[in-house]
């Protein structure tokens, strides 16, 4: 069926649109098989809005068919569009017939399942080309620019036809006296074929971040020597390791009797296991759609807010992935032991924490490159499954089969890491607040697929563009860049005492008035670095920055409350 | 001293509340004003000194292993918890700290014996530093509307009010003494801020003392004036800023609230906003919730929530959004009151001054409402922050409140007040400290009966000494929408936890790194650059007017020599000069002025005749002119000295 087909109406006259802050428009709607196009009808100055018809989450219709009347005359219709992105949007359509048919054109075409019709495949702009390389970097590129690898890993390419992990890239860093056989064995020994592979090397003291899924011991405590070795490579004979499961201790035991399990101490000898809790998939999706709903909802009374704040449970979310990724950070940069991370398929909470960990520890991932490398090593290639997390957001009456905000909630940790260190990273909140309308709706194909292997199978490297090259090229636009940015070698430990989270306003309130007077607040701080370059030059502007930076000291009690089992 | 029954203990353990594995040892030190530790070892030295005025309560703990755990708790929030190795010492401690936080005379206070090194013409004068005379000047009073009434000189009319008091032209003083004696306390509607664009004003007294049915003429006069002051207005607004089941409750007592049938043209307005014993409990709940170890983001969330304090931000706001909108919108006379209306009252209108007024966004602003609001109209600082031993039941946070309202605003108009959130935690800290004079006693009689100017020092000009800390960068005095009124929104989002105020002493809550001091250094850096720069550019402009003399010299250098010293050889040299520069010779007088100045060396190297150099060669043992403004001028140094 051709997309068209499900245009019946393509075009609407004299229709309303309702949107925050702005008075109501009239002009005319028109429907394309991937946009929503308004055009204001004044000649003088069109004003248009385009909205990519994947961004929409949710539509409701309500028609009034005044009874007696001719249909032309009397009826009428109005859509609400709930966007992926939170905004929410009125169109007042004359005629009931042209407004029906428009929803439903609407509801076809915004949950289109076939990645090669979606937009991304169509989009052309003049200004790139599809020849050159796609992507930012591989993981031969990374292992070839992290010198600290050569001697001990290597890059393996068992997984060069997608047939050992089906999730993971073609390339991972393995340890270099493991071999590919044992590779194969122990990915048989981890669900969805998730061996363990290098995550990050630390620059201070070689320590790693390795990631996993959850081992496969099942209710007979079964194992395998080579993932037992292949871990053992890991830390070469120095004495601990951590492996930090994103489970309760009592899940982990539960997840034997689905054939998962995790490791057990007998058999992991070297290996600290610490338990930590994580919500995960559904509960996550509902999280995010009760804190949108406290967030739009603009009559309830304070009292009523904070409860719906805190039932909704977001910020806890937060609040576990900033602590964890802190613990790990302990275990790599203050105790100096290797970890390895996992949950139960390795691909949502495990990426969260080892990147958060990573931007923590390493001050090359809060460039901007540096930050979208990681994410386009950590999420993209490590196979988080975009597609299916991110069908809809919050507003969607759909069942819920698969979706989860798990990268939302990264980019909201981010977002607490740079209110609490404003000088440390690179980028700025728009950055952050553009990654989270692209990972729903996009005209760049990053974040089409669920693995490297279907973006393979789609031709998505061929056909589409690259979010983070347009992003980088030629120059990164300056809204996306943090006026402070002051590099810090330092490790920057953020807070996680509840009082020192906040709701990233910028996020859930984007489209109340409340985010303008913040947007105001940003030119200004712009205007004031700005006149500093100007008479003084970057160079100075720098060491000024610098000597505001406090003596960035750990969080200290996370070991404390350690649960290890 | 006499409280003092140990003065001081050795091996006291300072315990960091975030971290229980932080432990610091030392001297603990009772004096007469502080409590003072001083740790011991050389790399972690620590010295920290409490103000007993700060001290909230004590609180010995039962024993642990390590000893015995004495709590402090501080007005300001900060929370201290020692363990002293022997239960006598403890005690002693406990008993002595308990009695020295609770003075029973005003000259117990701290503010009677600070002494800082000024004479006694700089304390007077620190007194000076803010003027309310002038503060209503600004509003553009008195006018022919209204004007200063003497009759509270004495403070014999209401003796909680100010000697000074605007109330319209029109009220005679009888119905100001009539109007008095229906109020509570005597606090008959006086004015509170004037606009002087549309002339609607806030006004404030206390509640009418109606009952059931009481009735006063002059009252009602007196509110009929009010509204008549405001010559645009047909009607005036009394806002009563209780909850009215409270209102109503007071009839009861012969108290209440203003009929609408008896009053000509009032529209009357119940706000809603908790009597100060609910405020108190509120913010101790708060105070529990912030003290909380390491709680849940649950815990957390639940307890703001039960606290309720974020309702009553909430309701003051709105009642300060109410009240500014009246006055700036609708251009009606606002009056408002409460029962005795110097806490609510207080509150609103000095919040609904800062959304009218950008001065009051400006620090010497804040400064002088509070002055004016709170310290002149008799808010009960003595009562309400608990000063002196006494009451319980009239402590409440209701200066807290108010500081907490304009944290809010900070928060949701960054850009649109002057000072920062340092500003008001300082504030905060001095108004319980007792550091100062300006928070003592509960209205402006009792601190002149006390000789409060002349035995203490005033906090404000001190504050302004160090203002460059409490600056906020990213404030644009100049920017369109902060001329008019502020327009905050008041979904409940949009009131958060002041996590700055009440966990100000957690070090490791807050950001690591601050936003505000970056750019405040930033700015100042550039404003030096600046300064520099103009500087530079002034000598540039110098050397500039220099170069062109110097053209003109090497042209005309005989003019102005001729102008100088009127040499008599001028006829015949002066010809000169005249070839070369023909119409630039209007320039001349201007050279004169300049010509006192004339490089040694311009003349010198000029093609003229050696009759000039002579001139120039005399010249230049009277010059004076430093030679680093012209060293960009090649010709000059170089030649000059040679000459000399």
């Amino acid at each position: 069926m051709e997309l068209s087909e499900h245009i019946k109406t393509a075009n609407v006259e004299d229709v309303t649109l309702r949107r925050p802050f702005h008075p109501a428009l009239r002009g005319t709607l028109c429907v394309t098989s991937h946009h929503l196009l308004f055009s204001d009808r004044k000649d003088e100055a069109s004003w248009q809005l385009l909205i990519l018809l994947k961004n929409i989450d949710a539509i409701e219709k309500s028609v009034e068919n005044l009874f007696g009347y001719p249909r032309a005359m009397g009826s009428s219709g109005t859509i609400t569009i709930k966007c992926k992105d939170l905004l929410v949007l009125q169109l007042e359509i004359p005629g009931m017939e042209e407004c029906l048919n428009i929803a439903s054109s609407i509801e076809a075409l915004s949950s289109l399942e076939s990645v090669t019709e979606m937009y991304p495949f169509f989009y052309r702009p003049s200004h790139l080309t599809l020849n050159g390389p796609w992507g930012l970097s591989s993981t031969e590129q990374y292992y070839k620019q992290t010198e600290r690898l050569w001697d001990r890993w290597r890059v393996s390419t068992v997984n060069s036809d997608y047939s050992v992990c089906p999730s993971y890239p073609s390339a991972v860093i393995v340890p270099r006296e493991v071999d590919d056989d044992k590779l194969i064995r122990s990915a048989r020994f981890r669900q969805g074929g998730r061996f363990p592979v290098l995550s990050y090397c630390h620059h201070r003291n070689g320590m790693v971040i390795m990631r996993s899924s959850q081992p496969l011991t099942g209710a007979n405590k079964k194992r395998c020597k080579e993932d037992e070795l292949l871990l053992q490579a890991v830390i070469d004979g120095s004495e601990l390791g951590y492996i930090i499961d994103l489970r309760s201790a009592q899940q982990a035991q539960q997840a034997r009797m689905t054939g998962g399990g995790f490791e057990s101490k007998s058999f992991y000898s070297h290996w600290k296991r610490i338990h930590r809790h994580h919500e995960r998939g559904k509960i996550v999706q509902e999280s995010l759609i009760k804190l949108v709903e406290a967030c739009s909802d603009p009559s309830h009374s304070v009292d009523r807010w904070l409860s719906k704040l805190e039932n909704s449970k977001w910020l806890s979310h937060v609040h576990s992935a900033l602590s964890t990724a802190g613990l790990v950070v302990e275990c790599v940069e203050r105790d100096g032991h290797s970890v390895l991370v996992h949950g139960s398929e390795g691909t949502d909470n495990t990426l969260l924490v080892s990147s958060l960990a990573q931007l923590i520890l390493d001050p090359a991932s809060r460039t901007v490159t540096g930050f979208l490398c990681l994410l386009e090593r950590e999420w993209i290639q490590a196979g988080h499954p975009f597609q299916q997390r991110c069908a809809h957001s919050a507003y969607s009456h759909a069942r819920l089969k698969q979706e989860c905000p798990i990268f939302l909630l990264l980019l909201d940790c981010v977002w607490q890491v740079w209110r609490q260190f404003p000088l440390a990273l690179e980028f700025s909140e728009a950055l952050l607040l553009r990654l989270a309308q692209e990972v729903y709706a996009s005209n760049y194909g990053t974040f089409l697929c669920n693995s490297e292997q279907e973006r393979c199978a789609a031709g998505v490297k061929e056909n589409t563009h690259c979010l983070f090259q347009s992003l980088l090229r030629p120059d990164i636009e300056e809204q996306y860049l943090n006026p402070l940015y002051e590099p810090t070698d330092l490790a920057i430990w953020p807070s996680v005492h509840p009082q020192s989270l906040q709701l990233w306003t910028g996020l859930f309130l984007r489209w109340t008035e409340y985010a303008q007077n913040m947007e105001e607040a940003r030119e200004e701080v712009w205007s004031i670095v700005k006149e500093h370059h100007e008479q003084a030059g970057p160079d100075r502007t720098n060491n000024t920055l610098s000597t505001h930076c406090d003596t960035l000291t750990p969080f200290e009690n996370l070991m404390d409350e350690l649960t290890i089992l | 001293m006499e409280h003092i029954r140990m003065p001081k203990v050795e091996n006291v353990r300072l315990v960091d509340r975030s971290s229980s594995r932080r432990i610091k040892v030392g001297t603990l030190y009772l004096t007469a004003t502080h409590t003072i530790f001083v740790g011991k070892g050389s790399e972690d030295r620590c010295e920290l000194w409490v103000l007993h005025s700060l001290v909230c309560n004590v609180v010995k703990h039962k024993a642990s292993q390590s000893g015995y755990p004495l709590l402090i708790h501080c007005k300001n929030f900060q929370v201290m918890q020692f363990i002293i190795s022997q239960e006598s010492d403890c005690h002693n401690v406990y008993i002595s700290l308990s009695r020295l936080s609770r003075p029973e005379k005003y000259e117990e206070l701290y503010c009677f014996s600070f002494n800082p090194n000024v004479d006694k013409a700089e304390r007077e004068h620190s007194w000076d530093f803010l003027d309310l005379k002038a503060e209503y000047s600004r509003m553009g009073l008195p006018n022919k509307l209204w004007h200063v009434t003497p009759i509270n000189r004495e403070y014999r009319v209401c003796d909680t009010y100010p000697a000074d008091l605007f109330v319209p032209q029109s009220v005679t003083l009888p119905v100001i003494i009539g109007s008095s004696k229906f109020r509570s306390r005597g606090r008959f509607p006086t004015l509170s801020y004037y606009c002087k664009e549309n002339h609607a004003t806030i006004c404030r007294s206390s509640q009418p003392l109606s009952g059931f049915s009481a009735r006063c003429l002059e009252d009602e006069q007196m509110l009929q004036a009010i509204m008549k002051s405001n010559p645009g207005s047909r009607f005036m607004y009394v806002v009563d800023t209780r909850p009215k089941l409270n209102a109503m409750a007071n009839r009861a007592a012969g108290k209440g609230y203003e009929n609408e049938d008896n009053y000509c043209n009032i529209k009357f307005q119940f706000i809603g906003i908790e009597n100060i014993h609910v405020m108190r409990n509120s913010q101790q709940k708060l105070i529990e919730v912030s003290a909380l170890r390491s709680p849940s983001m649950g815990e957390f969330l639940m307890g703001l929530e039960n606290s309720d304090w974020l309702r009553h931000i909430k309701s003051i706001m709105e009642a300060g959004i109410f009240i500014s909108k009246a006055v700036a919108e609708e251009g009606v006379n606002v009056l408002v009151h409460c029962s005795d209306g110097w806490d609510r009252t207080a509150q609103v209108c000095s919040v609904a001054s800062v959304l009218l007024d950008p001065y009051y966004r400006t620090l010497k602003g804040l400064m002088v409402l509070i002055e004016k609001d709170w310290v002149s109209f008799g808010h009960k600082f003595s009562h309400r922050c608990g000063h002196l031993d006494g009451e319980a039941k009239e402590v409440s946070p209701v200066i807290d409140q108010f500081l907490d309202c304009l944290w809010q605003l900070m928060e949701q108009f960054p850009c649109y007040f002057e000072y920062n959130e340092k500003f008001l935690i300082n504030i905060h800290n001095h108004i319980y400290s007792c550091h100062y004079g300006n928070f003592i006693c509960n209205s402006q009689k009792e601190r002149k009966d006390l000789c409060i100017k002349e035995k203490t020092h005033s906090i404000w000009p001190h504050l302004w000494e160090n203002k460059l800390d409490f600056m906020n960068p990213l404030f644009k005095p100049d920017q369109s929408q902060n001329q008019g009124l502020l327009r905050p929104r008041t979904a409940p989002y949009c009131f958060k936890y002041w996590r700055r105020l009440y966990n100000r002493f957690d070090r490791e809550l807050h950001p690591r790194q601050s936003e505000l001091d970056c750019l405040m250094t930033v700015k100042e850096e550039t404003q030096q650059l600046e300064e520099d720069l103009a500087l530079c550019e002034q000598k540039l402009a110098v050397l500039d007017k220099e170069r062109a003399k110097t053209l003109y010299m090497q042209k005309g250098v005989l003019e102005s020599k001729q102008a100088l010293w009127s040499l008599p050889l001028d006829t015949s040299l002066a010809n000169t000069p005249q070839d070369y520069i023909g119409g630039f010779i209007g320039g001349a007088p201007n050279l004169c002025l300049f010509g006192d100045k004339p490089k040694s060396s311009d003349a010198d190297n000029s093609d003229q005749e050696s009759g000039v150099a002579d001139f120039s060669s005399h010249s230049s043992g009277e010059e004076s002119l430093p030679s680093e403004d012209s060293v960009k001028d090649p010709d000059s140094d170089e030649t000059g000295p040679n000459r000399a």
